[in-house]
């Protein structure tokens, strides 16, 4: 549904996007994840068509963004970041105006508004101006902008951005109950969201796509998918050129007290640190695996900007 | 289609927000003042050609109050969808630039005429007292909405310019009293460039809309006066796409 090939954004000397290439397939839930000033909102803005490419080609449902711009935008769901609104429109005026914008057939357009009041819970505050709506509202109004018109293609960007917990957790599972048909593309640099809501994920940086696929394929990808935690009564400089020399460990580091040994995935490194500590006679308090956080596969891709392999 | 829906939308901003209230009471009551005096001065002294002299002095005056009118009305329109980050989304959805540009100088005239129309109270509360040449007083009021339109565009185009309402709203009174303002001291103008001052002058091409005639080079003159501010508008707003600012 998405395809973008080699897209380049320059804006004067500043190139924000260099050759990002990726695709979306219809119904893929995909998060776009990457530090602030990546590059996610530029390329974003590029698919809805807020501005064209430099170079590149953009293809929305097999049309192209710069020669069927009007196609294009009416097959996407755009959420903005901070999503802005009308301050003087009630919650419903403004979902209607949208409907007309999107040139729902007239017959339909208080259904279609209904429609979204209802999915995005939004039905308390129909009839109050959207400038005193509280901000977890105003976000529920973005989204519900987007769904309008039920557009297959939904690009939102960074929905959950200065919410509180409790309204994270709602928009999150509201994204989830998107899935089906729709093919959303949704952009965060909170990691923990991207793991929950999405099976693939595309890590850009610096203007480039750095990283792409599931949490667990790009942890495989690294090379580097476990990590095991000890924590040993002994002295330190003794354990510390003890856990080195364990067979399968490249790299130990002491975090608080405990010691993180990284090592492949496919190396029995904790039965080997319990035969080594009870060899040593030393008291074990502590022994766990830990599979790689996205949290962590993101710093290391941002970090070494490598070449999607 | 999308035009239209623009227009309501601003039809709704505007009715929402006292401004317009304001604004129309102010000019209503400075208008009807006027009528007031003009007519008072004219039954004192006056008398030779009540009819015409009347309303041409009317239509100037409220000519100038138009002027200080439009601006306040004009400002908002761009201005504010870049402030809050609404052109972008504007911009995503499936309607054309063109139709954002002109559903708001549509909203934005209508308002205007309305107000105006407010004043047509004035002939008809003079046609109970003495004959009105009913012609030549709505070929004036044709005459000041063709100024409104201009101003309108001129306004739409500052507004487009700048994310700040007082800017634009400043800027436009800047740009339209240099369009009044052009040929005042021509004096102090070459033989040469008069006539051309004259002819892009704003207000010399009301002149015989008040005295109740219509010349097509005036008519003329404000609807390309009005197409090229809309143009450029629109042309600022592809630029703006392609430089990829909001």
């Amino acid at each position: 549904m998405i395809e973008v090939r080699d897209l380049h954004k320059r804006f004067g000397a500043v190139e924000a996007v260099r050759g990002v290439s990726f695709r979306v397939e219809r119904g893929e839930i995909v998060g776009f994840l990457g530090p602030n000033g990546a590059g996610k909102t530029t390329t974003m803005r590029v698919l809805t068509g807020v501005f064209p490419p430099t170079s590149g080609e953009v293809r929305i449902a097999g049309r192209d963004v710069m020669r069927d711009s009007l196609a294009c935008r009416r097959a996407i769901g755009y959420f903005p970041e901070f999503a802005p609104h009308y301050p003087e429109l009630s919650v419903v005026g403004y979902l209607r105006f949208v409907a007309r914008l999107k040139r729902i057939e007239r017959a339909r357009q208080g259904a279609a508004v209904d429609a979204v009041v209802e999915t995005c819970g939004l039905a308390a505050v129909a009839r109050r101006r959207v400038g005193t709506l509280s901000k977890g509202f105003r976000q529920r109004l973005g989204l519900a902008q987007a769904l309008c018109g039920d557009p297959p293609v939904l690009i939102l960007d960074e929905p959950t951005v200065g919410l509180d917990p409790g309204q994270v957790v709602e928009i999150r599972a509201l994204i989830h109950a998107l899935r089906g048909d729709r093919t959303v593309l949704f952009s965060s640099h909170v990691l923990s969201e991207v793991e929950a809501v999405c099976a693939r994920v595309i890590v850009i940086a610096r203007g480039r796509v750095v990283g792409e696929g599931t949490p667990a394929d790009l942890g495989s990808r690294l090379g580097r998918r476990q990590r095991v935690v000890v924590r040993l009564d002994a002295a330190p400089v003794e354990v510390a050129a003890a856990l080195a020399e364990v067979a399968g460990v490249l790299e130990v580091t002491a975090v608080a007290g405990a010691w993180h040994l990284d090592a492949p995935a496919d190396e029995d490194v904790t039965g080997r640190v319990a035969d080594l500590a009870q060899r040593r006679g030393w008291r074990l308090r502590e022994l766990r695996e830990e599979v790689l956080a996205l949290e962590e596969i993101f710093l290391e891709l941002v970090r070494d900007d490598r070449p999607p392999s | 289609m999308t035009t239209l829906a623009i227009v309501r939308k601003e039809l709704q901003l505007y009715f929402t927000s006292p401004l317009v209230y304001v604004l129309g009471a102010v000019f209503l009551a400075l208008s009807g003042y006027l009528f007031y005096t003009n007519l008072h001065w004219f039954v004192l002294y006056g008398g030779m050609n009540l009819e015409r002299g009347l309303w041409e002095i009317q239509f100037h005056d409220m000519r100038r109050l138009l002027l200080f009118l439009v601006p306040m009305l004009t400002m908002r329109l761009l201005a504010e969808e870049r402030r809050l980050g609404t052109l972008e989304l504007l911009w995503t959805y499936p309607l054309r630039d063109g139709s954002i540009v002109f559903g708001k100088y549509l909203a934005c005239l209508a308002v205007l005429a309305l107000v105006i129309a407010g004043t047509l109270a004035y002939p008809m509360l003079l046609a109970r007292l003495h004959p009105v040449n009913l012609p030549a007083v709505l070929t004036g009021y044709v005459g000041l909405l063709l100024l409104a339109s201009a101003f309108v565009a001129c306004g739409l185009f500052v507004s487009s310019l700048t994310d700040s309402q007082l800017v634009a709203g400043a800027a436009t009174y800047g740009v339209l009293l240099f369009f009044w303002l052009l040929n005042w001291n021509e004096a102090a103008v070459s033989d040469g460039a008069l006539p051309w001052l004259r002819v892009l002058s704003l207000f010399d091409h009301f002149e015989v809309f008040a005295q109740g005639g219509i010349d097509t080079r005036d008519v003329a003159y404000f609807g390309l006066f009005t197409l090229c501010f809309l143009c450029v508008t629109l042309l600022g707003f592809e630029s703006r796409r392609w430089r990829g600012v909001r």
